[in-house]
């Protein structure tokens, strides 16, 4: 609260004081950042009017500009234009293999701009050609616009993620991602074609690219007369339009940096989560946490059966038999039933110290006892490793909570003292606004990456069942940070009847 | 010696008696939750009490915090606290007044009757009896302690079995060697490690589990 109460008094005078030029670099960068729009929003015109004018100039239907006087094709053109058609149908192949591989996340996000490629060169190809461009080819142009599509489409979805992307930092307007998880790898090859028509969130992408590259183009339009009109009415007199010219730039100035969060927010209308898509992805979030849970409860069960069963268990039985020889051995040689008795005992207390590693493993006595900071103080306690712990908890979280807490921070201090070559950790525990808070850092060596080994995965996934998140800092080096972040309430301390 | 019992369930507390009165222990009270333990101790002030550390109404660490509590009301009332498992943060706990008179043991440890009854009679006499496991895993803890690691194999044996709370001679006793050897060792742990070297036992002891329970 402090820290808020102090900002817009020292920023207050700052902004007073802030000099024209500012204003002018402000404007500047606006407008920079709005010609980026203006650029993914023409890419988006040409992605969706690509295979559209493909498919119009095919049927003929497309006379653009003064049709009257193109020439007819030579005779020598037919063989240019297949040409062009053979060059398209094969640069389709890998655009569109890329454009699938960047939808699937196995490629990184500049892949996404492939796609876009053929459906442009197809636009550029028409328009240079007034249209008629075909050259007796109906069908080939018809089959070539609708295998265009595709790629289409996942330049619309690259260029509303770019979109999606800049708009936070740009706007100040950050829009949440609305699309459906893509299916997992092993699912049917149907399922796989259904998955982005199925998505609602395409469609609102091809739309929102529709009504932005109409708006867009009107713009510019607009934009192109007005300048054509000033300089017509100027041809006299140079000076003449630099009057309005210099007008329109000032307010563009202004303007700019007032309309891109304008923008942000039509953009977040219709880019981001609806309703019903953020209930699919809750729903989607539930449904895998709750299979994850429900695995990992099942699997722990097995663990605890197994153990039992090779360890208790089978002590008690052969700590039965041992007392049965000693019984069977008392009269006749009290010496050698004394020591079977001694080996008894000694199952006995084999089989006590597996239980209680088994109790240990399944909810420490610790975190029963005493709660979490005390539980995570007695972990401390047990590793080769110097220990600053700093907690704050004024009441203990729910008993579920608290157990998938400890455990993560058991195992995140095995990795530790197992890989990070670090000698001092520093635990902070804490609860605000509503959330468990949980940060582990390390002097050791750095540079752990979840996606080798299952631990940390694991371990979030386990969290992700109480919506809880594992954030780890890692650069190779040191030092390594984990955060842990759990939303719960605290119940109120407990009493204590001594 | 007259001993109160503070267990709950019954077949331990019954088994407990038993085992005491055989090695010839008086068990002038046995209670199955912390108050009764604070009324008997007040009542009949023994000569050690034996504490369970989950008792009800929570079964959490009542027993410990009972004990604490008695030692309170009762200064220097040897008390020695029993457990299903044993963890290092209760031995700090216990030890925090460095009084001595203090036992943490494994109820494991009861199967063997006569080093438990050892235990209790050295707690008894004002003398420290902390389980094994206790020291192992504070050795665990401080295994990266440069002065620890300087220690022989040898001698960090007798500083395990020091930190139990055993005497000269009885860690003698147990590693088959000369009570002059093992007074060479004590003074080598104590000259590394850099502490003040006593001639008391019990303070011997305690400022070895102070150092590894730092």
């Amino acid at each position: 609260m402090t820290g808020r109460a102090t900002i817009p008094a020292t920023a207050v005078p700052q902004r007073k004081r802030r000099p024209w030029t500012s204003w002018i670099s402000d404007g500047l960068v606006a407008c920079a950042r709005g010609l980026v729009f203006c650029g993914l929003t023409l890419a988006g015109a040409a992605a969706l009017l690509g295979p559209a004018a493909l498919a119009l100039a095919a049927l003929g239907l497309l006379h653009l500009g003064d049709a009257g006087s193109v020439t007819p094709p030579a005779p020598g053109t037919r063989g240019q234009h297949d040409v062009l058609w053979l060059g398209l149908a094969v640069l389709l192949v890998p655009c569109s293999v890329a454009g699938l591989r960047w939808v699937t996340g196995k490629t990184g996000t500049s892949a996404g701009v492939v796609p876009l490629v053929p459906p442009a060169l197809a636009l550029v190809a028409v328009l240079i050609n007034h249209g008629t461009i075909t050259g007796g080819r109906t069908y080939l142009c018809l089959a070539l616009a609708g295998l265009m599509i595709p790629c289409g489409v996942l330049a619309t979805r690259w260029l509303a993620g770019q979109t999606r992307r800049l708009a936070g930092p740009w706007c100040g307007v950050p829009i949440a991602v609305p699309y459906r998880p893509a299916p997992g790898e092993r699912t049917s090859l149907w399922r796989w074609i259904g998955w982005l028509p199925a998505d609602p969130a395409t469609w609102r992408d091809l739309m929102w690219t529709a009504v932005n590259a109409t708006g867009g183009c009107l713009l510019v339009a607009a934009l192109a007369e007005l300048g054509d009109k000033l300089l017509h009415a100027s041809t006299g007199w140079i000076g003449l339009a630099a009057v309005p010219g210099l007008a329109l730039t000032a307010l563009g100035l202004w303007a700019g940096p007032r309309l891109l969060p304008a923008y942000g927010r039509f953009a977040r209308s219709m880019l981001g989560p609806n309703m019903q898509a953020e209930l699919a992805l809750r729903v989607h979030h539930l449904a895998q946490t709750r299979s994850a849970t429900l695995d990992a409860g099942a699997a722990q069960m097995r663990r605890i059966e197994r153990d039992l069963h090779d360890g208790a268990q089978a002590r008690l039985v052969a700590m039965g038999m041992t007392l049965d020889a000693a019984e069977e051995l008392v009269e006749t040689s009290p010496q050698a039933a004394r020591a079977l008795l001694a080996e008894a005992r000694d199952s006995s207390i084999k089989a006590l110290a597996e239980l209680r590693d088994l109790v240990r493993g399944i909810h420490p006595p610790m975190l029963a006892d005493r709660g979490l900071v005390d539980a995570v103080h007695g972990l401390a306690l047990d590793l080769p490793l110097r220990i600053h712990l700093a907690a704050e908890l004024p009441g203990r979280p729910p008993a579920p909570v608290e157990s998938a807490a400890y455990f993560a921070v058991s195992e995140l201090l095995a990795n530790v003292s197992k890989h990070a070559h670090a000698d001092t950790v520093w635990i902070d525990i804490g609860h605000t606004a509503q959330t468990l808070r949980i940060s582990i850092t390390d002097n050791g060596s750095g540079g752990a990456d979840p996606a080798h080994g299952t631990g940390l995965r694991g371990l979030e996934q386990r969290l992700a069942a109480f919506d809880g998140i594992l954030a780890l800092s890692s650069p190779p080096g040191g030092p390594t940070m984990v955060n842990l972040e759990i939303p719960c309430a605290l119940s109120s301390p407990k009493t204590s009847s001594c | 010696m007259r001993v109160v019992i503070a267990e709950d369930l019954f077949l331990l507390r019954d088994g407990l008696t038993r085992l005491l009165r055989a090695h010839g222990v008086k068990v002038t009270a046995a209670v199955d939750n912390g108050p009764d333990l604070l009324a008997a101790v007040a009542a009949d002030r023994p000569d050690i009490a034996i504490v369970d550390v989950r008792l009800p109404p929570t079964f959490t660490d009542e027993g410990l915090r009972a004990a604490l509590k008695a030692r309170r009301e009762t200064p220097r009332l040897p008390v020695l606290v029993l457990s299903q498992y044993v963890e290092p943060l209760y031995a700090r706990e216990l030890l925090a007044d460095s009084t001595g008179g203090i036992g943490y043991l494994l109820k494991d440890r009861v199967l063997r009757s006569a080093p438990f009854i050892d235990a209790l009679r050295r707690v008894a006499d004002g003398g420290t009896a902390m389980d094994p496991e206790v020291i192992t895993r504070l050795l665990t803890h401080n295994s990266s302690n440069t002065a620890l690691a300087a220690l022989s194999p040898r001698e960090r044996e007798v500083l395990a079995l020091m930190a139990e709370g055993r005497s000269n001679t009885a860690i003698a006793q147990h590693m088959v060697i000369t009570e002059r050897a093992v007074a060479k060792h004590t003074t080598s742990i104590f000259h590394k490690l850099d502490l003040q070297p006593s001639d008391d036992n019990n303070r011997r002891v305690l400022a070895v589990l102070a150092y590894l329970n730092h």
